[in-house]
């Protein structure tokens, strides 16, 4: 019955031997709990157990499983009383108590499994930083080598410039030294030289001296006066003292203005002085009566009292003008005051720094950002200012020139007032279409030459000829009573250039009053209700009838002045 | 501004009368003695000889002509054409001829700087001056005319002497503490005598009238020194130019230095005036602005106008560098002037040769620098206001103000290159002075551009 080998269950038992563990774990690293799960799967699947126990050797396996698990310091399969009773209890003691190892060691390779994993995760990470830091040792190595060589090398330059300034000190040295002694022997030559020179010149001297040539004379035809008028002297010794004494006086005179000139710039000065101390003073009086610190207060008071003191004093001797000790004690007190002005001023500085540092870039960053807002807002104001100036001027312009040519057009109407009376029919159809804005087009069309032929100077006469028969005008051509239609039918529209000029309205109204229906309907249109649409359309066909540069005049003015009565 | 004719002179003798009446001008060996209004010829006398130097006296009565080559002064007077005086120096030769403040005494150097021979025109004296310095300014004479301070050279030393000009009496005679003394200047106070050493040495003396030493001014060692001086007229600053591009000033009460005036190759001073004459050139058509670099008289072919424009700093100033083998360089300041109110210092740097700087006398500063397109030949303050004519060699002469600067072509036919210039002693009119051609302007008004 014992054919069965023992079947090596080596998954299940735990190895001692670590390498083997290592083994396992790499070779099945990823899988360890499902290998767990899988170990554990043995036990479940009944493969290994019916290899183990047949019903043959039921005996020989109860025996044999005894023995181990005695060995393994379990108790005995069989009850104490009788050697072939087995006892269930114990058995199944056994068995959950193996379930217990199995699954303790279960856990326990579980952890092993993990804390390898571990540590060999810290192994790597160790072993990476231990690379790394074999390399940064290594070009920190480096580094210092070539600062070393780098250091060597400015050294040896530097050697060889103190080398170089040494050399070129010391040839400086030579030169000097050089140039003095050539100096010496230059100038001993030269004085033997001059020496030379000097003795021939004597010699010569004494030749021309003695040679007496008639030639050395002075030819002159009368001696002239002295350009003083007197006689001149003898020399004596007076006349030399005289000339000394002279000669002293204006050394004299020289030194006494010049004494006078300093003494007044003295003066002054310390009159300048004076006022500067006086000025601090009353400075430092003002801060003194304030609180302030300790330091200054008693050295301010002290200087004060010095002061006070040193005033009276120097009051009394400013009169007396260079008294040393008052000339000391004004420029020492001057010199204190400004000490202590001095230590104010910066005092005040610091204080001024500390306060107000990032007030100030604040502020700055504030205002100039408003400043520059403000800025762009103001020019934006500027331009819309200028271009309603230019408008206004440009308004202006043509009122003055519409007022000319109203007064001129009333002229010219005025004058032709009996035509329009005669030619009415034709004056009618005219008008009628006035109010019809689609008719207006043809008489824009109709108008626009007549317009501007009447608009001409040459056509006035025309107008003028039935007043004054006796006048002489150009012959009225046929085309007169196009020129009458023309004009009556521009009354409409010089009445609309008219409109908002009430003067001028009221006076055409009287003066067309033979006019007739036309003009009445023409009066009667611009009524209230109606005015504006007549005017308009009066206004419209003048502007279609005008050159191009009076349409927006005209059109502001109707926008302007949308109430033309 | 008018501008006469143009006339003959040579030698660019032509001298102003002190008082301002007269013009004399030396046309080879005639005098020419005008009227300086009319400019009609007053006076016309004939010398020896070709004249070499021409000299009005103090009070404009008398006028001396000496020629060199042949020793000889004459003396013409314009009170009495006929009178005549002749000095004859002989064999001892003729280097120098100048007149004595009052107008009696003529001082002449021998040659080889052998004697001053003092010839009197009022009595038949003669005296003698033994061992004068052959230097650049070894004479001079008080602004009042009472003393004359002489550079003597004895044993190897320097000495100065003071002489009484009224009686050519020996006053004062001492020794200075120089190498080699350079020149005398009296201050116009007539109380302190300046002296410098040659460009060798940095040395500035200064003594008083009675021969004590008050002060000694060193500013450094080694470099070339002094190469020019001048007082103010109110004998309160005295103005030291040097050969290291520096002007200082020196104070008369503590004889220090007060400022220092550098002539920067690059003005970059904000506040400094700087004109700069530009050419313009109408007949190249429309506005042709041209700037052309330094140069010489000999380019000016157009005769073209010029104006000046104003220039904001920083500009850069033209530099000629000085060829350092040679001696004397032109280097330095070599020109120096104050203006007759004290309120202006003009100055010209040798190395910068086109360039006029023009320092403000009261704070120290710099107020304008006036650029010109040629090289400054000469310039001179008006002897009665603060303004200032120069001329650089071309046809145009330039006149400068605190009001502005002005430039004005002499309408002259040919080439007529100024030269030098002299003012007359009331300010109202210039004597422009070519190589052979004389011509006078006439100043109206003071305004200027």
């Amino acid at each position: 019955m014992g054919d069965w080998r023992a079947v090596i269950m080596p998954e299940q038992e735990p190895s001692p031997d670590s390498k083997e563990f290592n083994y396992r774990y790499t070779s099945r690293s990823h899988m360890s709990p499902h290998n767990s799960f899988i170990e554990t799967l043995p036990l479940f699947t009944s493969h290994n157990l019916s290899l183990f126990c047949t019903k043959e050797n039921v005996e020989q396996c109860i025996a044999y499983l005894n023995q181990e698990l005695a060995t393994l310091g379990f108790p005995s399969f069989y009850t104490e009383e009788a050697p072939r009773e087995l006892n269930l209890e114990t058995i199944l003691n056994c068995m959950y108590d193996l379930l217990q190892l199995h699954r303790k060691g279960l856990r326990m390779l579980e952890d092993m499994e993990t804390q390898n994993l571990k540590s060999s995760s810290n192994m790597d990470h160790l072993y990476h930083s231990q690379v790394k830091l074999k390399d940064q040792l290594e070009l920190s190595r480096r580094e210092v080598i070539s600062l070393q060589e780098k250091d060597r090398q400015q050294q040896l330059k530097n050697r060889t410039l103190h080398n170089l300034l040494k050399n070129e000190k010391e040839e400086i040295q030579k030169l000097q030294n050089i140039i003095a002694s050539r100096a010496t022997q230059y100038n001993h030559d030269l004085k033997r030289k001059e020496r030379e020179y000097n003795k021939l010149k004597e010699r010569l001297h004494q030749l021309v001296m003695d040679k007496k040539d008639k030639k050395l004379c002075i030819d002159i035809l009368n001696y002239v006066g002295r350009s003083d008028g007197r006689r001149s002297v003898w020399r004596t010794g007076k006349t030399e003292a005289r000339n000394e004494g002279e000669m002293y006086k204006s050394l004299m005179n020289n030194y006494e203005r010049h004494h006078k000139e300093l003494m007044v710039e003295n003066i002054e000065l310390k009159q300048v002085l004076q006022q500067m101390k006086k000025d601090m003073m009353s400075i430092l009086n003002r801060r003194k009566q304030r609180p302030k610190e300790h330091m200054e207060d008693c050295s301010g008071i002290a200087g004060s009292d010095d002061e006070e003191d040193s005033l009276e004093s120097n009051k009394e001797n400013s009169l007396e003008l260079s008294c040393d000790a008052v000339r000391e004690q004004l420029t020492n007190s001057i010199r204190q005051q400004w000490r202590i002005l001095k230590n104010h001023v910066e005092k005040l500085d610091s204080r001024a720094s500390l306060v107000k540092p990032g007030f100030h870039d604040d502020d700055e960053i504030i205002s100039r950002d408003d400043h520059e807002q403000e800025i762009e807002k103001l020019k934006g104001e500027i331009q819309q200012c200028r271009d309603m100036i230019k408008a206004q001027q440009q308004l202006l312009q043509r009122k003055g020139f519409e007022e000319e040519r109203a007064t001129w057009l009333k002229q010219q109407f005025l004058n032709m007032a009996p035509f329009v009376e005669s030619k009415r029919p034709k004056i009618m159809k005219p008008q009628s279409a006035l109010s019809i804005s689609a008719e207006q087009e043809k008489h824009k069309i109709q108008s626009q030459p007549n317009m501007s032929a009447y608009l001409r100077p040459n056509t006035a006469p025309v107008a003028t000829a039935e007043l004054s028969p006796n006048t002489k005008f150009p012959p009225i051509n046929s085309a007169a009573s196009t020129e009458t239609g023309r004009t009556v039918h521009l009354t409409p529209e010089t009445s609309s250039k008219f409109a908002p000029k009430r003067g001028n309205v009221g006076s055409y109204d009287v003066k067309k009053n033979g006019g007739g229906a036309a003009h009445e309907k023409c009066r009667g249109t611009p009524k209230p209700s109606s005015d504006h649409r007549y005017y308009n359309g009066c206004s419209s066909l003048w502007n279609h009838s005008q050159e191009d540069n009076y349409l927006d005049e005209n059109s502001l003015r109707s926008t302007n002045e949308p109430n033309c009565k | 501004m008018n501008f006469s004719e143009l006339f003959k002179q040579s030698n660019q003798l032509c001298r102003l009368s002190p008082d301002g009446r007269y013009s004399a001008v030396c046309v080879q060996y005639r005098l020419v003695i005008r009227d300086v209004h009319t400019l009609q010829v007053l006076h016309l006398y004939t010398c020896l000889d070709q004249i070499q130097y021409v000299e009005w006296s103090a009070d404009s009565l008398f006028i001396l002509c000496a020629m060199y080559k042949r020793g000889l002064v004459q003396v013409w007077s314009l009170e009495q054409p006929d009178w005549h005086c002749k000095i004859d120096e002989g064999s001892a030769g003729l280097m120098a001829s100048r007149w004595s403040p009052d107008g009696r005494h003529i001082l002449n150097t021998t040659e080889f700087h052998l004697r001053i021979t003092v010839w009197s025109l009022c009595t038949k004296s003669v005296s003698y001056i033994k061992y004068p310095k052959s230097c650049q300014h070894g004479m001079d004479f008080t602004k009042d005319g009472h003393y004359m301070a002489l550079a003597e050279r004895r044993d190897c030393k320097d000495h100065i002497s003071i002489f009484v000009c009224s009686e050519w009496q020996l006053m004062r005679h001492f020794e200075t503490e120089t190498q080699d003394l350079a020149g005398i200047k009296w201050s116009p106070n007539s109380c302190v005598l300046a002296v410098w050493d040659s460009c060798l040495e940095y040395k500035v003396l200064l003594y008083s009238l009675d021969g004590r030493l008050l002060s000694m001014y060193s500013a450094y060692e080694w470099s070339l020194g002094v190469k020019s001086v001048a007082w103010s007229p109110s004998s309160q600053l005295l103005a030291i130019g040097s050969y290291d591009e520096k002007v200082r000033i020196i104070n008369h009460v503590t004889w220090r230095k007060l400022v220092e005036l550098e002539h920067l190759s690059t003005i970059r001073n904000p506040k400094s005036v700087i004109y700069k004459e530009v050419e313009t050139c109408p007949h190249l058509g429309g506005d042709g602005l041209s700037f052309p670099p330094i140069s010489t008289e000999k380019s000016s072919l157009f005769n073209s106008e010029s104006k000046y424009e104003i220039c904001q700093p920083p500009v850069d100033v033209p530099v000629v560098k000085p060829d350092p083998d040679r001696a004397n360089p032109k280097l330095g300041i070599g020109m120096l002037a104050f203006s007759p109110d004290n309120q202006f210092l003009a100055t010209r740097n040798d190395n910068m040769p086109n360039t006029l700087w023009i320092w403000d006398a009261q704070k120290l500063k710099q107020y304008v620098v006036l650029e010109q397109l040629s090289a400054v030949k000469s310039f001179h303050w008006d002897p009665c206001r603060a303004r200032l004519a120069i001329c650089t060699g071309s046809n145009k002469v330039y006149l400068w103000s605190p009001a502005g600067c002005l430039s004005v072509q002499v309408p002259a036919e040919g080439n007529f290159q100024i030269l030098s210039l002299h003012w007359h002693p009331n300010g109202d009119s210039l004597m422009l002075l070519s190589k052979d051609q004389m011509c006078v302007c006439y100043l109206e008004t003071a305004g200027e551009n």
